[in-house]
């Protein structure tokens, strides 16, 4: 059955048509047909006949190109049905061969004779397959091995030819760059071609090196400048046009130069393409040329009212690359931008975005954002969310530089959570916690803002929103002495709906409800005995300020509700959860005994109101914000290998790990862990008695304090300078040092331009300014043994690559590569004229220039 | 450089994929996919511009035209002009409409082979060579010819050959 079967398949193959007609009559199922091919082809592929090879190994490409499969396997086969002296089966190998090798493809060096074989083919199209094959695949062998192959096709007197073999530089060049000695020459000479084909070729191979290391190419500037002034091609004028927006950038002289030129080009009628690019290259890299600056400002402004939508996207585009240096343009285009806001384009939406943010300052930020969060109601989602972003980002940037009213931005913050397609919750949630702990003259709206979202039951079911919530929550609890009404945060903190938030969150939510539990204790204990306690005393001040008059009914319905809510939060499955919980049931079964009791003894109440103080302490710390680069100031101990491979660690510490986990879970029982025990209360108060000189209550506090003396670079530490400091030769720089928590670095606050205003910008409070990301030092060593090759072919001396040969090191030391190369450009000058024998006049004029480059521009002249 | 061509059809079916850096077919199925998903989305009379850094790294841009039930998408990079792209679909296009005199869809599900010579006339390695849909016409016709000729050589029907060689 089986050698019936493949007797009739050899005798019918299925052609690559046949295939095609099969998977489509297949309705459903597909893959099951494909795979039944595929065990055809693989029967086929191994068949002696070429043909029956290469049609296998066709219908494998189109099934991988088209349909996911893989075709690795088939490399051998493929280098196979390459060797065929048909055409059509070379056709479909190097095909295949193109397709599917990398630089890992094992068989790759057996195609090294075959492309060189069809590279000397007296048959264009057989060139023309090597060249396409080589220029998708070549590696560093094929390049080196084919070098002279390419270089005499570069000679060649057929444009079909000469054209891919100038494409196919670009290849060799990247994987070898000692092909330059060979091949560069030649291709210079291409620039002056007159054959538009081979121009548009070359143009497009400079373009491309040039993106990748502008200084190398400077000094064929002239060669470019003539074909910018010569060309009427808009192929080769775009190619050039992006070569000079690169050279221009590092030689702004140039950019003088090219001005006039381009200009004459924005002003003839030219294709659209071709006006955008010279738009481009002047907005990118000439914006310091006025005259060319108006000019393509104003064409700009022509594609703005365009009624083609590229057009108007372009145009946006091309304003969001001049708005940083030249906000006029963006300025003067305000109404076309704000217009494009309700463009049924998403990207012109997007682009017209963007620029909106570009203009926004502290005058004009509250009407833009008013706007943009009208777009953002009506807009869909993804363009909803694009606009929250845009605004959060823009106002937050540099540490809210741009915000004045900061009560404004805190109920804007809560206006976003309300938009029904908001997804930028997190943001949201970050930075009402940062304008929480920054900006204290914002706390009190903050803390309004938060109840509103926290009272809302409708934003719980909202995923999206919950860090919108848990910050709220945070900040409702952590400043809610600026409440009002503390008994209804308690209330949102506890509402049912509240089982819908995850238990992160929920425990969150539990810690906030505690802080609000505290501080209302508090309110009621003094007011109730404002004397009893001196203790209670010191803190008075503001809470007697504040509207939260307790009662002792109040104060018990209060811990009542906080007991009913929590106490089935006791047991749940989350142990975050179910701990906080826990604590707060064990604070409250105290301090409800000792408020009861209050009748009977006043002994009690003095023990609980002193309990609610010691708690109240331990929140009291200030929260203030941690630079992004806290860890980096660290300094390194000595003796700390960081990067020592950590296994043995693992391996000593196994043993004695388990064990602590085991026990970890049955040792404490919940009681034990949440019992508050007033008993112990009183130790400390006695210890605190003998020693009166610390303020710090239980041992928590004096724990902390003494973490932070050893630890204090971590922390926010409250005492301005610890000898710490001074031992790790900190001192010095006393800017980078962290500011301290509750105090305001007086240069952090700028009493800058605003001095009419109504409200005084509230103090920011800002960290060392220099969080920006260090500047990464130029990434042009990839590429510097072919600058180095394109530099010495330039140059044309061999002399000189002698001297690279001598000096291997100099290669390797990037930091010293200008120099040498300024070296190299010096002595070149003085050997210029020896070599020019063999090169034309102008040629060494380039030399010249490159050795000098401040004459670039009297050799354009 | 250009990095990939693609033609899709409206539902999503690819017919012809192109990408001009190595890729494995996974991550090209799923590029040809993330391409079409947005495509989709894409209201009529809108620009045909896209931005596509998320699937093809940064400085990718996108450029497509609608035809009828097919979708044509050009992915480049930042060495090239948006509109020039725009102008460059039309070359293929215009090239394959001589090709099969008014092309379809079928024309191109059935003609993988064509398809690719016309292409690979226009686009070399990634760099444009070749914009006159006449010249393109004319090296696609001499490959058909040596391809063709290559055929009449073996008179011998490939199947009886492959038979004979057992």
């Amino acid at each position: 059955m089986a050698s019936s079967n493949s007797l009739m398949d050899s005798l019918f193959q299925r052609s690559l048509e046949d295939l095609i007609k099969g998977i489509r009559l297949q309705l459903h199922g597909e893959s099951s047909f494909i795979s039944k091919s595929l065990d055809e082809i693989r029967r086929e592929i191994k068949s002696t006949d070429l043909s029956t090879k290469s049609i296998a190994l066709q219908k494998l490409s189109y099934l991988a190109a088209l349909h996911g499969v893989d075709m690795s396997w088939a490399a051998f086969h493929a280098v196979e049905v390459v060797s065929s002296s048909r055409f059509e089966d070379k056709r479909i190998g190097y095909h295949a061969i193109a397709q599917s090798f990398n630089d890992q493809t094992p068989v790759l060096l057996l195609i090294t004779n075959q492309l060189r074989k069809d590279l000397n083919s007296s048959n264009e199209y057989e060139v023309s397959l090597a060249l396409e094959c080589l220029s998708r695949i070549g590696t560093d062998d094929l390049a080196r091995d084919l070098t002279s192959e390419v270089f005499t096709l570069l000679g060649s007197s057929k444009a079909f030819v000469k054209k891919k073999a100038i494409g196919v530089v670009l290849r060799v060049f990247d994987k070898y760059p000692d092909a330059v000695k060979v091949c560069f020459k030649r291709l210079v000479e291409n620039l002056e071609s007159s054959d538009p084909h081979i121009l548009s070729a070359v143009v497009g191979v400079f373009c491309e090196l040039t993106t990748k290391d502008p200084r190398s190419y400077l000094p064929l500037a002239p060669e470019f400048y003539k074909i910018l002034v010569d060309s009427r091609n808009n192929w080769v004028l775009i190619k050039v046009l992006k070569v000079f927006a690169k050279l221009a950038s590092i030689e702004p002289r140039l950019a003088k130069k090219v001005a006039d030129p381009i200009c004459e080009h924005m002003r003839r009628n030219v294709g659209k393409s071709l006006l955008f690019e010279c738009i481009r290259t002047v907005v990118s890299s000439l914006s310091d040329q006025e005259t060319a600056l108006k000019l393509a400002v104003a064409r700009i402004r022509d594609f703005l009212v365009d009624d083609d939508p590229n057009l108007r996207y372009l145009g946006l585009h091309a304003l969001s690359i001049v708005a940083p240096k030249h906000l006029w343009a963006v300025l003067e285009n305000r109404e076309a931008i704000v217009k494009a806001l309700s463009d049924e384009d998403p990207n012109v939406k997007l682009e017209a975005l963007h620029l909106l943010m570009a203009m926004v300052n502290e005058d004009n930020v509250s009407e833009i954002s008013r706007i943009l969060m009208n777009y953002a109601l009506k807009s869909d989602l993804l363009f909803c969310n694009e606009v929250i972003a845009s605004v959060l980002l823009a106002c937050s940037r540099n540490s809210y530089e741009i915000i004045v009213d900061f009560d404004w931005y805190v109920s804007l913050l809560g206006e976003m959570a309300r938009i029904p397609h908001c997804q930028r919750g997190q943001e949201i949630g970050h930075q009402l916690i940062d304008i929480g702990m920054r900006v204290k003259d914002a706390r009190r709206e903050l803390v309004r803002i938060s109840r509103a979202l926290l009272i809302d039951p409708a934003l719980l079911g909202n995923q999206f929103l919950h860090p919108i919530l848990s910050a709220a929550a945070w900040a409702s609890g952590e400043y809610v002495e600026f409440s009002k009404t503390s008994y209804d945060i308690a209330e949102a903190l506890l509402q049912p709906r509240t089982s819908l938030l995850p238990p992160s969150i929920r425990a969150i939510y539990i810690h906030s409800t505690f802080k609000v539990l505290v501080f209302s204790l508090k309110a009621y204990f003094s007011a109730q005995d404002s004397t009893s306690s001196p203790l209670v005393e010191e803190s008075t001040n503001y809470v007697s300020s504040l509207v939260n008059a307790f009662t002792y009914e109040s104060i018990s319905s209060l811990v009542d509700m906080i007991e009913l809510g929590l106490c089935s939060l006791s047991g749940t499955l989350d142990v975050e959860v179910q701990e906080r919980a826990k604590n707060v049931l064990g604070f409250t079964g105290m301090i409800k005994h000792k408020i009861i009791e209050k009748v009977t003894s006043p002994e009690s109440v003095i023990e609980a109101s002193r309990a609610v103080a010691f708690m109240e302490d331990v929140f009291s710390e200030e929260l203030g914000p941690v630079s992004s680069t806290a860890q980096e100031k660290v300094p390194l101990p000595d003796g700390l290998e960081l990067n020592e491979n950590l296994e043995d660690l693992q391996e000593i510490c196994g043993e004695f790990l388990k064990p602590v986990v085991d026990s970890n879970s049955n040792s404490f029982s919940s009681s034990e862990k949440i019992s508050f025990s007033v008993a112990k209360l009183r130790i400390s108060d006695q210890l605190e008695a003998s020693s009166s000189s610390s303020s710090h209550p239980p041992e928590s506090a004096s724990l902390l304090a003494e973490h932070r003396k050893r630890h204090g670079l971590y922390y926010l530490s409250s005492q301005k300078s610890d000898d710490h400091d001074d031992s790790n030769g900190n001192n010095n720089n006393t800017l980078n040092e962290y500011p301290p928590a509750n105090e305001i670095l007086a240069d952090s606050f700028n009493p800058k331009k605003k001095m009419n205003q109504s409200k005084p910008r509230p103090v920011v409070v800002k960290l060392d300014e220099g969080d920006d990301i260090k500047m990464k030092p130029d990434g042009s060593s990839n590429h510097e043994p072919l600058s180095r090759a394109i530099q010495t072919a330039l140059m044309g001396k061999g002399k000189e690559k002698e001297r690279e040969k001598d000096n291997p090191e100099r290669s390797l030391d990037s930091g010293t590569k200008e120099q040498s190369l300024r070296k190299d450009k010096k002595t070149k000058k003085k050997n210029g004229e020896k070599s020019s024998k063999h090169r034309s006049r102008r040629r060494s004029d380039k030399d010249a220039s490159a050795a000098k480059p401040v004459d670039i521009v009297d050799f354009l002249l | 450089m250009i990095k990939a061509v693609m033609m899709m059809n409206t539902q999503g079916k690819p017919r012809l994929a192109k990408f001009y850096n190595y890729m494995p077919v996974e991550k090209q199925q799923e590029l040809i996919r993330g391409v079409f998903s947005v495509l989709c989305s894409r209201p009529e009379n809108v620009s045909n511009f896209l931005e596509i850094d998320s699937l093809f790294g940064p400085d990718s841009r996108l450029v497509y035209k609608h035809y009828a039930t097919l979708y044509f998408v050009l992915v480049f990079d930042g060495s090239e002009n948006e509109l020039a792209m725009l102008d460059l679909i039309q070359v293929p296009v215009e090239t394959l409409d001589k090709c099969f005199s008014n092309v379809c869809e079928l024309d191109i599900v059935f003609n993988y082979s064509k398809m690719h010579a016309v292409l690979d006339e226009i686009v070399f390695g990634g760099q444009v060579l070749e914009t006159s849909s006449a010249e393109v016409m004319k090296a696609v016709e001499e490959i058909s010819k040596l391809e063709a000729a290559s055929n009449s050589i073996s008179l011998v029907p490939k199947s009886v050959s492959g038979w004979r060689g057992r």
